[in-house]
């Protein structure tokens, strides 16, 4: 796999306190190490301090303890805007991050923030648009978008801002199943054309399963990881930790029950099928 | 408290360059008692149908009747109070309607509203705080220092103070993680269950409609495409999907064995009924262990 | 008012100009022959604009009100010329009748004019084009970008606010919430949980947009590039040549 490619994130013994938290902290002592061209995805209950983590990468947050080092370039004043550069980062809310008056005028805040030429401009905030498939809706207003059409426009302002990290902080979480699912196409696309490096927060889990591996937090800190197959096989176990269970899972559970032999380990749903069918030509 | 739809139409904003239509000719009947669910694409008319179940949207032809309350074209917006009462209505992302100084008081407002004295709207509120599942301390709290799950358990249980018939809500569990999620269906479960309340649901999620309801409302274009029970709704995949609304994915999972060439007499809508449905035609391990 | 003519078109900046130094000139007129003058200009550009004229009649009448007592305090305490009719301390005059007829003039040849402007512009570019003429004032450090860029945040976020409102009214009826019904006082209380949410859900959204602006390297105006840029063409520079043509008339017609 990726073991011995270059890590893009290095994050080490991270401490954060929100202000008047009594304490508690948000993120305790966390280290994490991410590969370049990763798809990650973490997961954890409310609270466990997922979003957090994600703000705190490119400085968002004033951080009490730790390292970052994205791309080789250590968190610092000094560095911030650089790695804002690296990182393209799609909200939760589809109309909070829509800064636009129109979807192009949207896509090209990002490069106008870098100060780049106009002509550079256009071909690259026309072209990030038709990627996401938005061609048509150029001229169109927010308020006249669709929840998934609006975060698709944001991936088009990452897209046009060509960073090597896109972070999804529960981007598809207030989306409709068809909204989330435009979305994650998207998603999967772009991965595929540019091999970014993707972090996502999530409860989804069409779009955990999307990840070469998975990352648990709970309490601030990292408490399991693994490959989707082997996080999946907790089944039930998975709820408390912010996930859906998977439904092969699910259907598992309930056969097991009926005293239905089944395997311990994790099965993809079309892996499930053909177990039972194998099952079934033995009757 | 029966609501029923007789002919009912409704149109944005007639007579103007932006006249919409909401609903075209729906008629239906949401019965006392039943655990309905809407389902519909956005922009089907589902939330102008949702308006009308508590006379928020009055029809532009037709009538709406809500219990013995008949509303046409013609009802006077006056003395409609009865039955916002009466229908409770939550909508989507509720926490947003939060305002009051503590969680007790708001709670205490929609009761307060319909002429509850203050000291029975209070004390009513310390009920329905331990019915939604929050811990009693959170009554003193301001709504904006609680988390957005424990602000939306806040918004229902101001909804649900006012001792509705009818509880209405719009994709409840919209935002909310798995745990949240399976809490929130539970509170409705139990409310349906042990109350006898009317639920109606707006939701995306055909899990939960296979789950939760027995009755389905189909709508598309602002009209009825189509109403039964699960079953019947279900019944029939390739006409959901080829509308884009998706199957309960117990359906969704049959359909591949059903491919495979597994046989079932009816749809399954649960993990248990299809497990049970499998039971049967799989070796069991006290079977395996004979061999 | 989405449309298509030469005056939809134009440069925001020159329709923003023109219309504000026509506002002024039309005070430069104090004759029949110059009120003439105008009349024609402005029902031109209404003609040009392919806009019903409608809509510009709709914008006189909130207005009317004050457009007509305005006339009356003029036609009645006007002196001088013939007097056509005297009652106690009211005169009715010819210079009161003639100043009366130019002062309902110039309303509304100043509303159809303005009304033009805010039919054929989107708001949009309009705060562009008002980003461009202020930006003079940055030599005396003033946040031309900055304020621009609130404005458009501004107008962008007005229909979201929109849906927000009757959403928390829709809500809060729900909860048996009478609005429009009692006294002033009841009112007035009926307000406050709408406002409440409303303020509440806004500083959430702006906060929110605060962390994507930043995320997405925001840092304040200096060093940006525009991607938006106006374009300022031969329909642009006739304008004000018409512009000019204008005010001669109107001093010769004086």
């Amino acid at each position: 796999m990726l073991m011995n490619s270059k890590k893009i994130i290095q994050v080490e013994h991270l401490k954060y306190e929100y202000p008047q938290s009594n304490q508690h902290l948000a993120l305790n002592d966390l280290s994490v190490e991410i590969n370049a061209g990763e798809w990650v995805a973490i997961i954890g209950h409310n609270g466990s301090g997922k979003s957090t983590f994600a703000k705190s990468l490119n400085g968002l947050l004033d951080l009490q303890n730790g390292s970052i080092v994205i791309d080789g370039l250590p968190l610092a004043m000094e560095t911030v805007w650089e790695i804002r550069k690296k990182i393209g980062m799609v909200f939760q809310n589809p109309d909070n991050q829509f800064v636009g008056a129109t979807v192009e005028d949207d896509v090209a805040f990002g490069l106008e923030n870098q100060g780049i030429e106009r002509a550079i401009m256009q071909t690259r905030v026309t072209d990030a648009i038709e990627r996401v498939g938005m061609t048509d809706y150029t001229k169109r207003e927010p308020s006249r978008l669709s929840g998934g059409q609006k975060q698709r426009v944001a991936l088009a302002g990452i897209i046009a801002q060509q960073p090597e990290i896109l972070i999804l902080d529960e981007a598809t979480s207030m989306l409709d199943p068809e909204g989330r699912r435009e979305v994650l196409e998207t998603i999967h696309q772009l991965k595929q054309e540019t091999n970014m490096t993707v972090l996502s927060i999530t409860h989804d889990i069409d779009e955990a399963a999307s990840a070469d591996r998975i990352i648990i937090l709970d309490d601030g800190q990292v408490v399991d990881q693994g490959t989707p197959a082997e996080i999946f096989a907790y089944g039930q176990r998975l709820m408390a930790l912010g996930l859906d269970v998977p439904y092969p899972e699910k259907l598992k559970a309930a056969l097991t029950t009926l005293a239905v032999p089944m395997p311990s380990e994790y099965l993809t749903t079309e892996r499930m099928v053909d177990y039972l069918w194998t099952l079934h030509s033995k009757m | 408290m029966d609501i029923t739809f007789k002919d009912v139409s409704y149109t944005y904003q007639p007579g103007t360059p932006f006249q919409g239509l909401g609903l075209e000719h729906v008629s239906l009947t949401i019965e006392s008692g039943s655990y309905t669910a809407i389902i519909g694409h956005t922009g089907s008319g589902k939330s102008t149908l949702l308006q009308h179940l508590n006379a928020l949207l009055k029809p532009t032809a037709g009538v709406v009747q809500i219990g013995d309350r008949e509303i046409t074209p013609e009802t006077n917006n006056k003395n409609l109070k009865a039955i916002r009462q009466k229908v409770g209505m939550v909508f989507q992302f509720p926490e947003s309607q939060l305002f009051e100084a503590t969680v007790q008081k708001d709670i205490a407002f929609g009761p307060q509203n319909f002429g509850v004295p203050e000291a029975e709207a209070m004390a009513r509120a310390i009920h329905m705080v331990e019915l939604v599942g929050l811990p009693a301390d959170v009554l003193e709290k301001s709504p904006f220092d609680l988390s957005g799950g424990q602000m939306r358990r806040v918004a229902i249980a101001g909804v649900l103070a006012m001792q509705p018939e009818v509880l209405v809500l719009d994709e409840p569990t919209a935002g909310l993680d798995p745990v949240g999620r399976r809490e929130m269906m539970a509170l409705f479960t139990r409310l349906h269950e042990e109350q006898g309340m009317t639920i109606v649901m707006v939701t995306h999620q055909m899990d939960d409609v296979a789950n939760y309801a027995n009755h389905v409302i189909v709508l598309e274009n602002g009209q009825l495409a189509k109403s039964g029970t699960p079953r019947e709704i279900f019944a029939d995949p390739a006409w959901l999907t080829a509308k884009h609304l998706g199957l309960p994915t117990t359906t969704q999972f049959a359909q591949a064995l059903i491919q495979k060439g597994f046989v079932f007499d009816q749809v399954p809508l649960t993990e248990h009924e299809l497990a049970a449905m499998l039971q049967a035609q799989l070796p069991s391990k006290v079977g395996e262990r004979r061999e | 008012m989405p449309g298509d003519s030469i005056l939809h078109r134009m440069d925001p900046r020159a329709k923003l100009v023109a219309s504000f130094y026509y506002i002024g000139i039309i005070f430069l007129a104090r004759s029949w022959p110059a009120y003439a003058v105008l009349f024609v200009f402005t029902m031109s550009l209404v003609l040009i604009s392919k806009i019903k004229l409608d809509f510009f009649i709709k914008g006189v009448r909130p207005l009317l009100w004050l457009i007509l007592f305005t006339v009356l305090l003029q036609i009645f305490f006007t002196r001088g010329g013939h007097i056509y009719w005297q009652w106690g301390f009211l005169t009715l005059t010819r210079y009161g009748l003639l100043n009366g007829a130019y002062i309902f003039m110039r309303f509304v040849l100043i509303i159809f004019m303005s009304t033009l402007l805010t039919l054929t512009t989107p708001p949009l570019s309009l705060a562009d084009a008002i980003e461009s003429l202020l930006k003079p004032l940055k030599a005396i450090r003033f946040p031309v970008y900055e304020v621009a860029l609130m404005l458009s945040i501004a107008l962008r976020f007005v229909p979201t606010l929109m849906d927000e409102t009757t959403k928390i009214m829709n809500a809060q009826r729900a909860r048996g919430v009478d609005f429009g019904e009692g006294g002033l006082f009841k009112q007035m209380k009926a307000i406050v949980p709408i406002l409440i949410p409303l303020f509440v859900s806004s500083f959430n959204r702006a906060d929110d947009l605060a962390t994507a602006m930043e995320a997405r390297g925001y840092q304040g105006g200096e060093g940006r590039s525009k991607y938006r840029i106006l374009k300022w063409q031969t329909m642009d520079s006739l304008a004000m040549v018409a512009m000019a043509i204008l005010t001669v008339i109107l001093i010769v017609l004086r």
